[in-house]
């Protein structure tokens, strides 16, 4: 039998319904790559046998009928999402030792569904970060390289160790979470599809807060298909989450037509930013052409608050981060650093339990809200924020996606940015304002550079049609016909 | 009533705002299922959401919620149909999540007034400036290890209605009735069980003084966590004066929080201003704002009971009964019914003193509430009807309320048993009178010599004869009759 890890999610699927090989066959094949690739540093925890104990359940299952939507299919999760009885890090040192004895929504959905947890993917500390260099675990490689460069590249961030997990094929899908861009730019820079639902449409429940009122979970897969059956099977409303929208999951798998006819697509001229990539731009231009070519409308729009969404952004996620991330404190869970007096406790188990860039974010969030200044930026980045989601309403009215570049360059070197705070958060300038606004997005990859790196189209809807948006992303897809690291002779 | 401070340099009056935590009454914390029991194990009623681990998130408890809209409607006080809950960020041992649930800019009720019943039943009004849900902090207990500290998270999450009074109130008097009448109001709705000495009730005084005449507020101190309407009282007193001295010192009063020490009757800085919290508010991200219709309201108003007040003045017109005498049933509603039943159909206001002067006294000597008494309301109308009926004596009735408490039986038992029958024969009286006037001639001579005050020396003598049980009345006229030269 051929490579089973080249099969993507929903061909995996069916051939497990039908019979071609087993849930323990499909693991151990994942298993192996895995370890194959472990040089990438994709996984912070593997559980390989705890995954061969579970794909021996789902063969059970399938055997007796009882197989669920995702019966027996391997995937990796975010280490952001808690799972009980396994280490859950949040690629910090300050949750040394956690081991939750819960199991988030999200991942508790897709147990359900039968899925199969080979590990816990790395990340960016508390998932802040563009590039996966903040984890305390070290960063992760981007299974892509330059031609003829063997420098490492970095995988995008802060979901990197899960799209390099995908793309490399060591898991089938896997977990992320986009509260900034975390799911779409790590995606674009791996050439895989990663896909932010609408905020409110996954659970937040039991995956680490960073900036609740933008977290969302969402699919990091190799096709669209994929993605929109993770997502079905991700989403719900949960009442333990009030911020869980009470609203039924439609069937995003159905909604892959492959017609888009008479569909109108906006294009912002707010997002050809001043030195624009060319190639970047080029290809946008190309995903214009293919969806005109497909039977849709191309108009022009504008989305005018633009330029205010990144500032905006590094407002309101920071602010709600330094509170987030204040129960860290050494005193009933992970890292503790004994100190003379309770203060003293906190202050060095902090310093030592926090990176830079967390401890970065908690400055930058404190002083917003301090009194005297809370006006000035926290209440006023509110108010921007809403001016921003407006914006798309208005657009909206006229269109029925919109589509962009997903990030303003592909993958990096390591270290390229890591000195530059500013430079490396230039990286969400395109996906930032679609999560100030709440709004489904998706990261489908449409070509390679020049260099041979994958880059990225993002398409977004209106809030709750994740339908739309997917039906779009599978013409794009197909138009782009992406080769995908396995036809690039890796993997 | 007026409560002025005497300085050298004049007299002071001094202004007072009250806020006072109350637990509210719920099976389950404010945003988690644990339970609320006072007195269980430390740590024992904590979920993984009271104790802030990773990936938990708050979901409101719809009866905290409802409990806040009931008590605001007892204040007569605005509804917000739309709050807002906010996070109050601060370090401590106690706060698991590091910051503190609370409502900031847009509270479940907002204004509203509560009428201070004062001695020699008069009446102020105090407004209330609003009533926020927070979530109580845990417990640190610091004296069980030389240098660790013991934290308990029972408390941690428990719903808490904070009270905001507007400045209003003048006299420690005054401070001490509005926390007796929130309390009874509370205690009305069912919402708090006003609890100081368990600390389901806790209040932040703030105090500052000013020259009688003056406008303006000064600078107030705030004093934290008092759990006693004396102390509270006392609290006020000791800072109002400590303020005047200053002033008059020329010193400056600086804000700042304070603690009472009832021990010392003095108040101290708990912690300097370079201490002070910047407490950073903003929207909990977490939660959704709080919204409801008027239908929510309304249905919650239409199960409202009768309140204190409205009761005082329904005891007034019904019953007739005094401004004072009506503010102290109507304190309990568990006595104001007891009240109504002992009323009922009798004369209320030989009922209202019974209550209040036999029974209070009674059951403050037992130490035991109005719900443990062991002369139930039944029993205390019947004895009344006995004296009404002439069946016995107003003062037969005290010797026999008195073992009614003692045994907890029916008066007319105890009357029948003992045999306390009131005497209203003509025959045995006279005959009672007959003999003592034999006994002792020479009394008798001085009376009829002039010495009118004898007769109660006699009416004692013919009342120990009879064993008390001549009817007094008859006792009386017969005696002058008899006694007449």
């Amino acid at each position: 039998m051929s490579d089973l890890t080249k099969l993507d999610l929903a061909t995996a699927r069916d051939g497990l319904a039908k019979g071609d090989f087993s849930a323990v066959e499909l693991t151990q094949a994942y298993l192996k790559s895995m370890e194959v690739h472990r040089d990438l540093n994709a996984f912070i925890t593997e559980v390989p046998e705890l995954a061969i104990e579970r794909a021996k359940e789902a063969d059970h299952n399938r055997t007796h009928k009882q197989a669920g939507v995702l019966e027996g299919i391997p995937l990796g999760i975010k280490d952001l999402f808690c799972t009980e009885g396994i280490l859950t890090t949040a690629a910090s040192h300050i949750l040394d030792g956690f081991t939750p004895p819960y199991e988030s929504t999200v991942t508790a959905n897709l147990k359900a569904a039968g899925a199969i947890t080979i590990g816990k993917t790395n990340l960016d500390e508390f998932a802040m970060g563009s590039s996966n260099e903040t984890s305390y675990y070290g960063g992760v490689h981007n299974p892509w390289k330059k031609h003829g460069d063997p420098r490492p590249l970095v995988p995008g961030g802060s979901s990197g160790g899960s799209a390099a997990a995908v793309a490399a094929h060591m898991c089938a899908g896997a977990t992320g979470t986009d509260t900034g861009g975390s799911i779409r730019q790590p995606a674009a820079f791996c050439g895989i599809v990663g896909m932010k639902p609408t905020y409110g449409r996954c659970s937040r429940w039991g995956t680490i807060a960073f900036a609740s009122s933008l977290d969302q979970a969402g699919p990091m897969t190799r096709t669209v298909r994929d993605s929109a059956i993770l997502l079905s099977v991700m989403a719900g409303h949960d009442p333990k989450d009030s911020t869980s929208a009470d609203m039924p999951v439609p069937d995003f798998e159905a909604a892959l037509s492959g017609d888009i006819k008479g569909l109108r697509i906006g294009i912002p001229a707010e997002y050809r930013i001043d030195g624009l990539n060319a190639e970047i731009a080029a290809l946008w231009d190309q995903g214009i052409a293919w969806l005109k070519a497909a039977g849709a409308e191309v108009i022009d729009i504008a989305l005018p608050h633009t330029k205010y969404a990144l500032p905006t952004y590094y407002i309101v996620a920071p602010a709600e981060a330094s509170s987030n991330l204040a129960r860290y404190d050494g005193v009933r869970f992970g890292l503790r650093v004994e100190g003379e007096t309770l203060d003293d406790m906190y202050s060095k188990t902090r310093a030592a339990g926090f990176g830079d860039e967390v401890k970065r974010r908690i400055m930058i969030g404190t002083y917003a809200l301090s009194a005297g200044y809370y006006d000035a930026y926290y209440l006023k980045a509110q108010k921007v924020r809403q001016l921003i989601a407006q914006d798309f309403v208005a657009a909206f009215d006229g269109v029925d996606a919109i589509l962009t570049p997903t990030a303003p360059t592909s993958a990096f070197a390591l270290g390229e940015k890591s000195d530059d705070p500013i430079a490396m958060y230039l990286n969400d300038v395109f996906t930032v304002p679609a999560s100030l606004a709440g709004l489904p997005g998706i990261s489908v990859p449409a070509g390679l550079s020049s260099e041979g790196l994958p880059l990225g189209l993002q398409l977004l809807t209106k809030r709750w049609d994740e339908e739309t948006l997917f039906r779009v992303a599978g013409v794009l897809e197909d138009a782009a016909a992406f080769p995908g690291l396995a036809a690039n002779g890796e993997g | 009533m007026s409560f002025l401070i005497k300085g050298e340099t004049g007299d002071w009056e001094v202004v007072i705002g009250l806020e006072v935590h109350a637990q509210v009454i719920s099976n389950a914390k404010l945003f988690s299922g644990s339970p609320t029991d006072f007195g269980a194990e430390p740590n024992s009623q904590v979920s993984f959401v009271d104790a802030a681990m990773p990936g938990m998130l708050p979901v409101v408890n719809e009866v905290c919620v409802e409990q806040a809209v009931r008590t605001g409607l007892g204040l007569k006080a605005h509804i917000n149909k739309r709050s807002v809950f906010a996070r109050k960020n601060y370090f401590y041992a106690d706060l698991p999540q590091g910051y503190q649930i609370s409502q900031f800019e847009l509270p479940i009720v907002g204004e509203g007034t509560l009428v201070l019943d004062l001695p020699e039943g008069e009446t102020r009004e105090v407004g209330i400036e609003r009533l926020h849900l927070e979530q109580d902090a845990g417990k640190s207990i610091h004296d069980l290890h030389p240098s660790k500290s013991f934290i308990d998270l029972n408390r941690s999450g428990v719903a808490l209605m904070e009270v905001v009074s507007k400045p209003d109130m003048r006299s420690p008097e005054e401070a001490g009735a509005y926390l007796r009448k929130l309390r009874s109001i509370v205690r009305y709705l069912g919402t708090c069980d006003g609890n100081m000495d368990e600390g389901s009730m806790r209040c932040d005084a703030n105090v500052s003084v000013r020259p009688v005449g003056e406008d303006g507020l000064r600078t107030r101190c705030e004093i934290k966590n008092v759990n006693s309407v004396r102390f509270v009282m006392q609290a006020i007193e000791h800072e109002a004066r400590r303020h005047v001295d200053v002033y008059e010192s020329g010193g400056e009063i600086t804000q700042e929080t304070r603690l009472y020490d009832p021990s010392k009757g003095e108040t101290r800085p708990m912690r300097s201003k370079e201490m002070a919290h910047d407490y950073r508010y903003f929207p909990d991200p977490d939660l959704l704002p709080l919204v409801f219709d008027d239908a929510y309201v309304e249905q919650i108003r239409a199960t409202l009971p009768e309140l204190p007040d409205e009761k005082k003045e329904r005891f007034m017109t019904d019953f007739g009964l005094t401004p004072y005498d009506a503010s102290v049933l109507v304190v309990e509603r568990e006595t104001a019914n007891y009240f109504e039943d002992v009323a009922k159909g009798r004369d209320a206001k030989a009922a209202a003193n019974w209550v209040i002067s036999n029974l209070f006294g009674a059951l403050n000597k037992k130490g035991v509430s109005i719900t443990d008494s062991p002369v139930t309301a039944e029993n205390l109308g019947k004895l009344i009807d006995l004296i009404t009926d002439n069946t016995i004596s107003g003062r037969i009735a005290k010797d026999v309320f008195e073992i009614m408490v003692e045994e907890g039986k029916d008066p007319e038992t105890i009357v029948e048993e003992k045999g306390l029958k009131q005497i209203t024969d003509t025959g045995p009286i006279e005959a009672a009178i007959d003999q003592v006037m034999a006994d002792n001639p020479d009394k008798v001579s001085d009376y009829r010599g002039g010495k009118d005050k004898l007769i109660g020396w006699f009416v004692g003598q013919v009342m120990k004869q009879t064993g008390g049980k001549a009817n007094p009345g008859m006792l009386n006229e017969l005696l002058k009759k008899k006694l007449a030269p």
